[in-house]
């Protein structure tokens, strides 16, 4: 079964209202400006199996044709913002689109929110044939920052204008209560959230972001919101706002109150004539953004005061990640509260109330038994309000009517933090923060610029049987190349940035446009190669001294692991025909290693057994097949049990779970050792939940988890670039840690006091506290 | 109330001690938009004191009592004229002038046309304006300041004026039936602690414990100078008065949203009544609701956004300092009951009555006085 005979049919709308056919519920938040419209998918991706094939089967076709593809089912959640006066032609588009769901929908109802969940009933039962639940904005708005908060990697921030960086975001944290919530909509509300169930609104204030938007209505010529902070951007308070300096001609030091505070809001434009060109638009429009956001920040912190709260999240879809605004109401909280109250805002603060009233009753998004991520993909980021150029999107109508997008699609398996972690507060998976370092964050992006024709080629080489590879390719380049450059611009668009997250990107990319696996190739040929090599591999090592043998093994996993196709100057070597293993041997650093915990390492192998290890895989082929399956070998041997934990779906060319699973029967047949622990379990093979070629380890398969604890773990592998050096290098655990990894980019070998093929060899004994 | 008494000692040795503070006496309150001025006629010069006194010093002070306008700007506020009050020993009366601070120019050329300069060397003034009219004080009419702190002032004034004035401290009862409510005097006689909020140009709240033992807890830059700014970009008003009077003639409710504009009714979940404004100018970006609005309905929206701001402020720093009594000052209440029975209104229905709004009718003047009262007193110069 290839694509030919089950195309799989690509809408051409796909990033706008993107899988709608398959909408099953919907929820919508109608506030006064904005409509925010939630639908739950579910979606169809092509998977490729990897199972055992017949021989026969093998020589007959090639490879590609042979190649098995599976349609799994996943979950999304779609948020799409647009403004509530196209509300009407919105409407009419899901109604059109709805089709194939259209009788499923009969019957059913919608959730609703928001002020505006009561004028538009009648519209919505008329338009989609749904019956309106409404349900309470507030209680709406907590729950879904709740959500957000739990599931969402680096929802929260702080804004610091002019610090390095501006942006910090937050680690998302298990107990997320208590906390204010400061929504600001038209008017404001202050809530108080004490738990799931438990909250309260303690205040709130009319002065809010209609009264931003209908006072700049009056005094300038702003056609839109965004069209009014641009103008603020430009201008300049002074000419309007009364500072200190102005009553005291300098600072007024008895109180402490800088010259250059604002001392009265507007008070120079006292005696304005109306219509009159004394004060600029953009003056007026800058003076009344800080007059405002001072305020909430102002009363946002007594409330926070009162009631001892020390985080303040801020809702709504007034700030709009406008860094003014934000520093504005920064500004006001850490000065009323002299640093004792902390302002945080939130990426998609405009979808609280929409996700919110989705998860009212929503039984698929039950926060025990499913967790979420962001989709690189699909979510165009909150902190700019101009939307990224979607290439792929005709002009629809509602295409250019829509603000913004938000796509969450479900992990296959719940996921969990690793609980080795020994400071799992603290922890930060990336070793570099892109943010903040400006240097790594330039060579980075452009290293990945320069890498993106690699991914192409190789996608649609992966598909040579299909007439809509290119185009679709092209369409990952561009939307590619187009994030990078934003990314270059606004750096914190989506989070933290960092090597995983660009990593994650191109793979989120890759499966949007239907290449769920472009290494597939690749990867079977070289384990084909690998696995030939293996039993003499295997002789050759039982031949060696212990101490030579256990050396040799790590420098084994160190060869494999330079197999990478994924680092530029490696794929490079191996495009060249004849680099073999051998050759890889041959081109390791000389110990000492620039990392260099061999010694440490085989003396503690002299010591008692470990009862359990988890090693985290990395490629395939070499890596795999003569690095790390022969050092599992020696620790079963020790009579050490052996989980080795892979990807659960492809990432460029690193083994996935079920390639582990097929290559480990393999070795079985030709190794009894092996053998006979798969058959007594203590060689096991089990997925990560991750899908990316660097690893967070607060987000583990629960299910791994669960035999990791009950395994005893005392030992913690980790294998390769992206989990032993872009994530995880500083990581403590509370077991034993080995990492190993080759550094097969040439800049960061520098960086790090090396050269190309420098070599990490860490092993950390438990971290005590 | 405090430290002052209005029956100070009058034997001889104070009597000549008020005489070497040369005659005549002034407080100045220098704000961001008005500069207050206090006088102190004196009524108990005797014959021999007559003979004496300069003709300058005569015309000085038979020009500002005979007078209620002083050129384009200045006024004197006669209901507000405080008789038969002793300053250091003498009595006479106090007179409130008020103009605006940006005619400090024309001023100075008053005085010194007036001439002052030829009667004291120094004057004693407060607020920002005293520092940074400093230099054209001294440039134009040859004196120097005596600089006193602002709070201090304001205080020192608040207890002396309190003291002096039996019906200075009032509350407004039943602020919002127009029917029944009234102005109702208030026994200030146990004063502590009290929160007090300075409305001006921007706003200071101050959080006093006792004479002279005070701190400024909190303050907002939206305050009178806000309102007058925005009315004036907004109506195209002129001044104070007019945009008071274009706020009382308008209503607001077409400008803002209200709660029932959203939720068609009350929002009974939180206890929101309907009537209750959830966003100031919220009907404003509509362009049909802005061709419905008035002048009139755009100066009152003005002033109730800016009043109730205040008001939420006041009434959470009264919170968090457990104070209950709250007394409002500052010239943003002069000829504004609009305002005060806002202000009256915020704290006693979301206070659900544990706070109380009191006001004093010498509202803008109190920094003015403590001024004067401290001229004895060498301030900075």
């Amino acid at each position: 079964m290839t694509d030919k005979t089950n195309p799989i049919d690509l809408p051409d709308n796909i990033r706008v209202f993107d899988n709608l056919r398959n909408a099953k519920r919907f929820a919508i938040d109608i506030g006064g400006s904005l409509t925010k419209i939630a639908y739950y998918s579910t979606t169809s991706q092509r998977t490729v199996f990897y199972g055992p094939l017949n021989k026969d089967e093998q020589e007959e076709a090639s490879l590609e044709e042979a190649l098995v593809y599976e349609i799994s089912e996943g979950a999304r959640l779609h948020f799409i913002k647009f403004e509530t006066r196209f509300i009407s032609q919105c409407l009419d588009f899901i109604q059109q689109h709805l089709v194939n769901t259209r009788d499923h929908m009969l019957g059913k109802s919608i959730k609703a929110t928001g002020g505006g969940a009561y004028k538009y009933t009648e519209l919505i039962h008329d338009k989609l044939g749904l019956s309106v639940d409404k349900e309470d904005e507030l209680s709406c708005l907590i729950k879904g920052c709740n959500f957000l908060l739990r599931n969402m990697t680096d929802e929260a921030f702080t804004f610091c204008r002019h610090a390095n960086p501006e942006y910090i975001f937050m680690k998302a944290q298990p107990n997320i209560f208590p906390y204010m919530l400061v929504n600001i909509g038209s008017g404001v509300s202050i809530l108080k959230v004490e738990s799931e169930d438990k909250y309260e609104r303690i205040g709130g204030t009319a002065t809010g972001g209609g009264t931003f938007w209908g006072l700049g209505k009056l005094l300038t010529s702003a056609k839109g919101f965004d069209e009014l902070l641009d103008l603020a951007e430009k201008g300049d308070h002074r000419n309007l706002d009364m500072l200190v300096k102005d009553i005291y001609g300098g600072d007024y030091e008895l109180l402490g109150l800088p010259g250059d505070l604002i001392a009265s809001s507007f008070g120079k434009a006292m005696h304005a004539k109306k219509d009159s060109s004394e004060y600029s638009e953009a003056d007026i429009a800058r003076s009344l953004l800080f007059t405002i956001s001072n305020d909430i920040g102002q009363i946002a912190c007594l409330y926070a005061m009162m009631y001892k709260m020390p985080r303040i999240y801020f809702g709504g879809y007034f700030l709009r990640g406008h860094p003014l605004s934000m520093h504005s109401i920064s500004f006001a909280i850490n000065y009323w509260s002299r640093g004792e109250v902390q302002a945080l805002f939130l990426r998609h603060e405009g979808y609280l109330g929409a996700i919110g009233a989705f998860l009212k009753g929503a039984e698929e998004c039950d926060s025990d038994k499913y967790s979420w991520k962001e989709n690189l993909a699909g979510s165009a980021q909150e902190l700019n309000f101009t939307i990224e150029p979607f290439e792929t999107v005709p002009v629809t109508p509602p295409a250019n009517l829509i603000l913004g997008q938000l796509e969450m699609d479900r992990w296959e398996h719940p996921v969990t933090s690793l609980p080795f972690l020994a400071d799992p507060d603290n922890y930060i998976p990336d070793t570099v923060d892109l943010n903040k370092d400006t240097e790594a964050r330039d060579y980075w992006i452009q290293c990945f610029r320069d890498a993106t024709c690699k991914y192409v080629d190789r996608a649609i080489q992966s598909q040579p049987h299909s007439e809509t590879a290119e185009k679709r390719a092209h369409k990952f380049r561009d939307k590619y190349l187009s994030r990078l450059q934003y990314l270059q611009e606004k750096p914190f668009a989506y989070g933290n940035l960092t090597v995983r997250s660009l990593l994650d990107t191109i793979e989120h990319l890759l499966k949007e446009f239907d290449f769920p696996d472009p290494y597939l190739m690749q990867k079977k040929q070289e384990n084909e190669i690998a696995m030939a090599l293996l039993p003499q591999r295997l002789q050759h090592l039982d031949k060696m001294s212990e101490i030579n043998r256990r050396t040799e093994l790590i420098r084994a996993i160190l060869a494999g692991n330079m197999f990478d196709w994924g680092a530029k100057e490696v794929a490079a070597l191996m495009s060249q025909n004849g680099f073999g293993f051998e050759e890889a041997m041959s081109k390791l650093q000389e110990r000492p290693w620039l990392v260099d915990g061999l010694d440490q390492w085989l003396q503690r192998m002299k010591g008692p057994a470990h009862k359990c290890a988890a090693i985290f895989v990395d490629n395939s082929g070499f890596d795999i097949v003569l690095g790390i399956i022969p050092f599992a070998r020696e620790l079963l041997k020790r009579g050490t049990r052996v989980i080795l934990c892979a990807n659960s779906a492809p990432a460029l060319n690193d083994v996935t779970y079920s390639e582990l699973q097929e290559l480990l029967r393999q070795v079985g047949v030709m190794c009894p050792i092996i053998q006979s622990a798969l058959q007594s379990s203590r060689l096991l093979a089990m997925g990560t939940a991750q899908a990316g070629p660097c690893l967070d380890l607060r987000q583990v398969c629960r299910g791994l988890i669960k035999t990791l604890v009950q395994s005893e773990v005392d030992l913690i592998v980790l294998e390769g670039m992206g989990r032993a050096l872009h994530t995880n290098l500083t990581a403590k655990f509370t077991c034993e840690c080995l990492k190993v990894a080759v550094i097969k980019n040439r800049w960061l070998a520098n960086r790090l006091g090396g050269d190309m093929f420098s070599v990490i060899c860490k092993f950390e004994p438990e971290a005590i506290d | 109330m405090g430290a002052i008494k209005s029956d100070e000692c009058q034997c001889a040795a104070c009597r000549s001690l008020a005489m070497a503070t040369t005659m005549p006496w002034f407080g100045m309150d220098i704000g961001g938009t008005l500069c207050k001025l206090v006088y102190f006629e004196p009524k108990d010069i005797t014959p021999d004191e007559a003979e004496l006194e300069v003709e300058t010093l005569r015309n000085i002070r038979r020009y500002l009592t005979k007078n209620s306008a002083y050129g384009k700007d200045g006024h004197r506020d006669t209901h507000l004229q405080m008789d038969d009050v002793v300053v250091r020993g003498r009595r006479g009366s106090f007179h409130f002038i008020r103009f605006p601070t940006s005619a400090m120019g024309k001023f100075l050329e008053l005085a010194k046309d007036k001439g002052m300069a030829t009667l004291v060397s120094s004057v004693c003034a407060t607020g920002g304006g005293a520092y940074k009219f400093e230099k054209n004080f001294r440039e134009v009419l040859n004196l120097s300041l005596h600089k006193f702190d602002e709070l201090d002032s304001l205080l020192y004034g608040l207890q002396y004026v309190e003291m002096n004035n039996p019906t200075e401290c009032y509350y407004w009862k039943h602020p919002t039936r127009e029917d029944k409510c009234e102005k109702v005097n208030f026994d200030f006689s146990q004063p502590y602690p009290f929160l007090l909020v300075n409305i001006g140009s921007g706003v200071s709240i101050l959080a006093v414990y006792g004479p002279g033992v005070y701190k400024r807890i909190s303050g907002t830059s939206l305050g009178g100078g806000t309102f007058l700014g925005l009315c004036c970009l907004l109506t195209g008003c002129n001044s104070f008065e007019e945009a008071i009077e274009l706020a009382s003639k308008g209503d607001n409710t077409s400008v803002d949203k209200l709660v029932r504009d959203i939720y068609g009714g009350d929002y009974d979940r939180f206890d929101l009544p309907g009537d209750l404004v959830a966003s100031s100018f919220g009907n404003m970006n509509s362009k049909d609701k802005r061709q419905l609005v008035s002048r009139e309905d755009l100066a009152r929206a003005t002033l109730v956004t800016i009043t109730n701001n205040i008001g939420s402020i006041t009434r959470m720093c009264a919170l968090n300092e457990k104070i209950e009594k709250v007394v409002f000052v500052g010239n943003f209440l002069r000829v504004n009951p609009i305002a005060m029975k806002l202000l009256a209104y915020a704290l006693d229905y979301w206070s659900k009555k544990a706070l109380k709004a009191l006001f004093l009718e010498h509202e803008g003047y109190f920094g003015a006085v403590g001024c004067l009262l401290q001229l004895h007193c060498s301030g900075s110069s």
